[in-house]
């Protein structure tokens, strides 16, 4: 784990015009994110330094990525099988990590909360890029009544504390990883519609559309050929970000008992296993909480880094 | 006064659509809400028809919404399925300590963030700024679980400065309530220190370009007070959006942090009836905070007018 520990010191980070403001600037603990404020960059001089923090947060991503993919044929042990004579043994030789408090081996526990990890982000961000991106595009395109009604819809939906409304849905629809996934997805819907329906204005109003328009493209054509590409791709940077978020909602309803049900490991669940034993074995909350905090750092640092390279209003002709 | 009226009247769509969404979420989520009240024992099909009567039930379902509205409007959120307790007294008795904390996080980011956010900006793209902006960027990826978890395991079990769970009311002891109230708060504020710093530096970064601060500079006023006195005000309306639209994730943090230092407050009232189905409660504390966050940015608003007097004259400064 800790070869891939990017160094948060060096001096490498991009701070000047990338770092300044962005979606991730909401990032912090729940979904609501206000894209509309969010996209500040300052203009200035771009300095080129080199991109080692940059590669070092791919790199994690993608180690995640593989150990929850592979995490059946990867030589780690049962995550769910304990043997209770090495509870709360610390990192060493037996297991890399150690074991929690039932004897499980924390490295497995960790491989197999990544999957569910995973999975829940990626289904939730799918689901509302889609969704809300549809929504906000047409909206942005077709205004008047429509986007009128959309937006409003949107506020009222955001106006909700999005950590309440996710604890009431999911504690009624069921705590499954399906449901989960859906339900985290569904109330990110409002945020992709702000994002994709705020490029659309934008990307609207210029020259190659107005052209598009003046040649007499059909409005699918404008939509689908010259608006989607341009606004696609912010959504995409959002989305990286957001999988940030879904991956900390995830884990809050995991640390508050509401996520996929026992034994299956989450990081959030361990965390929250681990909270009781903070005395003794002080690993077993926080390699779970590493794991967690460094691939959303990942995820908001290389979403940031996206996000500022297609940004259209700072971007000049 | 007119226009604080006219301004109050936009709400009420607003309110009216919160209203229809929390009712519609205990309404038309999947099995009979009988049955989630009933749970675990066998009910009978009289209890279950009785308990159906008394939430209403067995009326079509846009007579409920209006009988709801009705409710509310004139304070009665229902009571608890569980405890007989009408809701909005449970809220009340909850309140004071998720307020209080609620309160001192805010305090403590803000308090924290603007010397933070003002210096990076001051001297931006120096030593101390670029430290600032990367220590931000990592705490943007705690979410305050773990915020509360290193603090815990810092002041109250390495340290052992702190109590690391319970409440005592501040009526009780003022002394003892504080020393509670610091973990939950800081966990609570930290998560919005971030935010708030980057976002005042790059409007504070904005404002120094604008000319009244060379002019200042040119009067030979000294720094610090063309620091605050002349570039924080204008360069604090977007903090003030965001502290607004932070109150939502405020309250969802609280759910967490009370959960998780055993405080008796609003979210832990919320988690409790989540986890014993009691959802007439559930409905009524969703309902309450999704309207203190309405509530809140409203008042955000009419802050503006206050900061900004080009507002207050009704010239919309765009």
């Amino acid at each position: 784990m800790a070869q891939a520990q990017p160094d948060l010191d060096s001096p490498d980070l991009p701070t000047s015009a990338e770092g300044a403001a962005s979606p991730g600037a909401a990032a912090g603990s729940g979904l609501a994110v206000d894209p509309n404020t969010a996209g500040i960059t300052i203009a200035g001089p771009k300095k080129k330094r080199p991109r080692v923090f940059y590669y070092a947060a791919i790199g994690w991503l993608i180690l995640v990525v593989f150990c929850a993919v592979f995490a059946n044929l990867l030589p780690v042990k049962d995550p769910n099988f304990g043997i209770v004579a090495n509870r709360l043994e610390p990192p060493g030789p037996g297991g890399i990590l150690g074991s929690d408090d039932l004897g499980r081996d924390i490295l497995a526990r960790l491989v197999f909360g990544a999957r569910v990890s995973l999975i829940v982000s990626l289904t939730a961000v799918f689901v509302g890029s889609i969704v809300g991106g549809t929504i906000g595009l047409t909206a942005g395109f077709f205004r008047g009544r429509y986007e009128r009604v959309v937006m409003s819809l949107v506020d009222v939906i955001l106006a909700f504390p999005a950590l309440v409304l996710l604890l009431a849905l999911v504690a009624f629809v069921g705590q499954s990883l399906s449901t989960i996934a859906l339900v985290v997805g569904f109330l990110a819907i409002p945020a992709y519609t702000r994002v994709a329906r705020a490029t659309t204005l934008s990307v609207s109003q210029r020259e190659y559309v107005l052209a598009a328009r003046a040649m007499g493209a059909k409005d699918s054509r404008i939509l689908f050929k010259e608006l989607l590409p341009n606004v696609a791709l912010p959504v995409v940077a959002f989305g990286l970000v957001a999988l940030g978020l879904v991956i900390v909602a995830e884990g809050s309803l995991a640390f508050l008992g509401l996520s996929v049900k026992f034994p299956t490991a989450t990081w959030g669940s361990m965390i929250a296993a681990g909270k009781i034993h903070i005395r003794t074995a002080p690993h077993l909350a926080l390699l779970p909480s590493l794991a967690m905090f460094l691939t959303v750092l990942s995820l908001n640092y290389v979403g940031d880094q996206l996000r500022s390279r297609f940004d259209v209003r700072s971007s000049s002709l | 006064m007119r226009q604080l009226v006219r301004k109050l009247v936009t709400l009420v769509p607003t309110i009216l659509l919160v209203s229809l969404l929390t009712f519609l979420l205990t309404s038309l989520l999947p099995g009979d809400p009988a049955l989630q009240v009933l749970q675990g024992a066998e009910p009978t099909q009289e209890a279950i028809e009785a308990v159906r009567k008394d939430l209403g039930l067995d009326k079509p379902l846009p007579i409920r919404y209006l009988n709801y509205v009705a409710d509310v409007a004139q304070g009665d959120f229902g009571r608890s399925y569980r405890t007989r307790q009408p809701v909005l007294e449970a809220i009340g008795e909850r309140l004071p300590v998720t307020l209080e904390i609620g309160l001192f996080a805010l305090i403590v980011s803000i308090v924290l963030a603007v010397p933070l956010g003002v210096f990076s900006a001051y001297r931006a793209n120096g030593v101390v700024d670029r430290s600032i902006t990367t220590a931000s960027f990592g705490l943007l990826a705690i979410p305050s679980f773990m915020t509360a978890l290193l603090l815990l395991y810092f002041f109250a079990v390495y340290l052992k400065v702190l109590p690391a769970t319970g409440w005592t009311r501040l009526t009780e002891d003022v002394g003892k309530n504080l020393k509670g109230v610091i973990l939950p708060a800081t966990a609570l504020g930290i998560g919005q220190l971030a935010v708030y710093t980057r976002l005042l530096r790059s409007d504070m970064i904005a404002t120094l370009q604008e000319d009244f601060v060379s002019m200042a500079r040119a009067k030979g006023l000294p720094t610090w007070r063309i620091l605050f006195r002349h570039a924080l005000r204008p360069s604090s309306f977007s903090l003030l959006t965001i502290i607004g639209l932070q109150v939502g994730n405020l309250i969802g943090g609280a759910v967490i942090v009370e959960q998780f230092f055993a405080l008796p407050g609003i979210g832990r009232l919320l988690f409790d009836a989540i986890s014993q189905r009691d959802l007439v409660m559930v409905q009524g504390v969703v309902l309450f905070l999704a309207l203190s966050t309405v509530f809140a940015n409203f008042a955000v608003d009419l802050l503006y007018t206050v900061l900004d007097p080009r507002i207050r004259r009704g010239a919309s400064a765009a």
